[in-house]
C-alpha cells in the first residue's frame, strides 16, 4: 500500500502550495501518472480523501491523467506503444527497448478557490 | 500511541538498537516534528509549526470566491527523491558504498548478509540498516557479527524512504571508505518507487519462488542493477528452471547483472565476494 504514503505527500505539497498562494480551498488537484509508474490510480483516489481530511484539499477532486506508455528500440530507433518493461520491437524484435513516455508521475496543477471572508 | 514511550505518533517509523531496549527514535519531517531519543540527548529536535501561524487576515477584503488554477509540474516523489540526493551526497563524500537490498519476505537476504559480512569486514568497515514493519531480531543477528547496525521499524509503512535513512544514518557510526547494506522491507512493490540514495540496488529471488517472478513484478526487476538467485543448494527438489528466469529478467532489464548462489552452503558466494570487492576497491 505505498499508495497511502504517496497520497499524504501529494496532500503536503498540494496544502503547502493552496496555503502559499492564500487559498481558502483547493477544489482540484490534477496529476499526471504514466500507465508504467507503478501507481493504481483507484487506490490512490481512495487514500487521496482520506490523507485530505483537515487540509486545504479535503474537498478537492483528483483529477488523473494517465498517459500510455511508449518504447523506443534501442537497435532501429522505432517508437511504439508499450504496456510493459518487458517490450520488444514489433519492427526488428529487439529488446533493447528504452521507455520513454508512462513512467511520470507529477502533480500538474491545482486549482484554488479565492474565498473572501 | 507508541507504546514504548505513550506519545502519540501514529503508524511513524521506529528506530531501534539490538540490546538496547530503551532506545528508540521517532522518524519524522520537520512540520509535525516529534524526535526524541530516550537513550541519548535531544539534539534531533526541532522547533514545532504551528497551524494558527498561517494567518493571512483575509478579513480585510472581501472578494466573491474566484477559482484560479496554479501550475506546479512537481514530482509526487519529488520531496523523497530530494532527501535521496542529500543522502547520496554525503555517501560520496565519505566514500561509503550504499547497496539496497530488496526483495519478498523470506528469500535469504538476511542470511547472505550474515555470510557476506565476515568475507569483507577483515577489508572493509561494513554497517547496516535492517528495515521491518516490526521487531528487532534482523538487527539482532546482524548485531551479532559486531557490526554496527541500526533497525527501521516501519510500523505500518511497506518500504523504507529516504527520511528513513537518513534518520538511521544519523546514528550510526558509519566510517569513510565503507560499505552500507540497506535491507528494505520484504516486499518486491513498493521499495520499488523509493529511492533511498544507494549506489545500486539489488534485488534478491530465491529458488522456492516462481522463475516467472521477474515478469510478475517488473517494476523492481526494472529499477534493480543487479539480481542474487539464492538457495541454488534446493534447485534439485524444486521447479526452478534457473535460464528461464535469467530471461525473463533480462526481458525487463537487460542490464541486469546476475549472480546464483547459496547464502546457506557458501556456493557462488566467491564470485559474489570478488564483484564487491572490486565495486569497494573501485569506488
Amino acid at each position: 500500500m505505498h499508495e497511502m504514503s504517496i497520497a499524504m505527500s501529494i496532500v503536503e505539497a498540494v496544502d503547502a502550495k493552496a496555503r502559499a498562494e492564500g487559498a481558502g480551498r483547493v477544489s482540484e488537484v490534477d496529476l499526471l501518472v504514466g500507465k508504467l509508474a507503478g501507481i493504481h490510480p483507484e487506490s490512490l483516489k481512495f487514500c487521496f480523501s482520506a490523507a485530505a481530511k483537515g487540509t486545504l484539499a479535503q474537498e478537492a477532486l483528483l483529477a488523473i491523467e494517465e498517459p500510455e506508455g511508449v518504447g523506443e528500440c534501442g537497435e532501429c530507433g522505432m517508437r511504439f506503444p508499450v504496456t510493459f518493461y518487458y517490450a520488444e520491437c514489433p519492427d526488428c524484435r529487439s529488446l533493447r527497448v528504452t521507455i520513454v513516455s508512462g513512467e511520470e508521475f507529477l502533480i500538474q496543477s491545482i486549482t484554488i478557490e479565492e474565498e473572501g471572508e | 500511541m507508541c507504546d514504548t514511550c505513550g506519545c502519540s505518533s501514529d503508524g511513524g517509523a521506529v528506530l531501534r538498537k539490538p540490546g538496547e531496549n530503551d532506545y528508540h527514535v521517532h522518524v519524522s519531517d520537520g512540520a509535525h516534528e516529534h524526535t526524541h531519543t530516550h537513550a541519548s540527548d535531544e539534539h534531533h529536535a526541532k522547533p514545532h509549526l504551528h497551524e494558527g501561524q498561517h494567518d493571512h487576515a483575509h478579513g480585510n477584503h472581501h472578494h466573491e470566491g474566484t477559482s484560479r488554477k496554479v501550475l506546479l509540474e512537481q514530482d509526487v516523489l519529488q520531496k523523497n527523491n530530494l532527501l535521496a540526493e542529500r543522502n547520496r551526497g554525503y555517501f560520496e563524500a565519505r566514500n561509503i558504498f550504499v547497496l539496497n537490498f530488496l526483495s519478498s519476505p523470506g528469500s535469504g537476504k538476511t542470511t547472505l548478509l550474515e555470510k557476506t559480512i565476515p568475507l569483507l569486514q577483515k577489508r572493509f568497515p561494513v554497517a547496516v540498516i535492517e528495515g521491518d514493519q516490526q521487531t528487532t531480531n534482523d538487527a539482532d543477528r546482524i548485531h551479532a557479527l559486531r557490526v554496527p547496525v541500526i533497525q527501521v521499524n516501519t510500523g505500518s509503512g511497506c518500504h523504507l524512504d529516504a527520511l528513513m535513512v537518513n534518520r538511521a544514518v544519523k546514528e550510526l557510526d558509519l566510517q569513510d571508505d565503507s560499505l552500507l547494506c540497506i535491507e528494505n522491507v520484504g516486499n518486491l512493490v513498493c521499495p520499488a518507487l523509493f529511492d533511498l540514495g544507494e549506489a545500486l540496488k539489488v534485488v534478491i529471488i530465491s529458488v522456492t519462488e516462481g522463475d516467472d517472478k521477474p515478469l510478475k513484478y517488473p517494476n523492481m526487476f526494472h529499477e534493480a542493477d543487479l539480481c542474487i538467485l539464492n538457495k541454488i543448494d534446493l534447485l534439485p527438489y524444486v521447479d526452478f528452471d534457473v535460464a528461464k528466469c535469467r530471461e525473463n529478467a533480462m526481458r525487463v532489464n537487460h542490464h541486469l547483472e546476475w549472480f546464483n548462489l547459496s547464502a546457506k552452503t557458501g556456493e557462488g558466494l566467491a564470485s559474489w565476494q570478488e564483484w564487491l570487492e572490486k565495486r569497494l576497491t573501485q569506488h
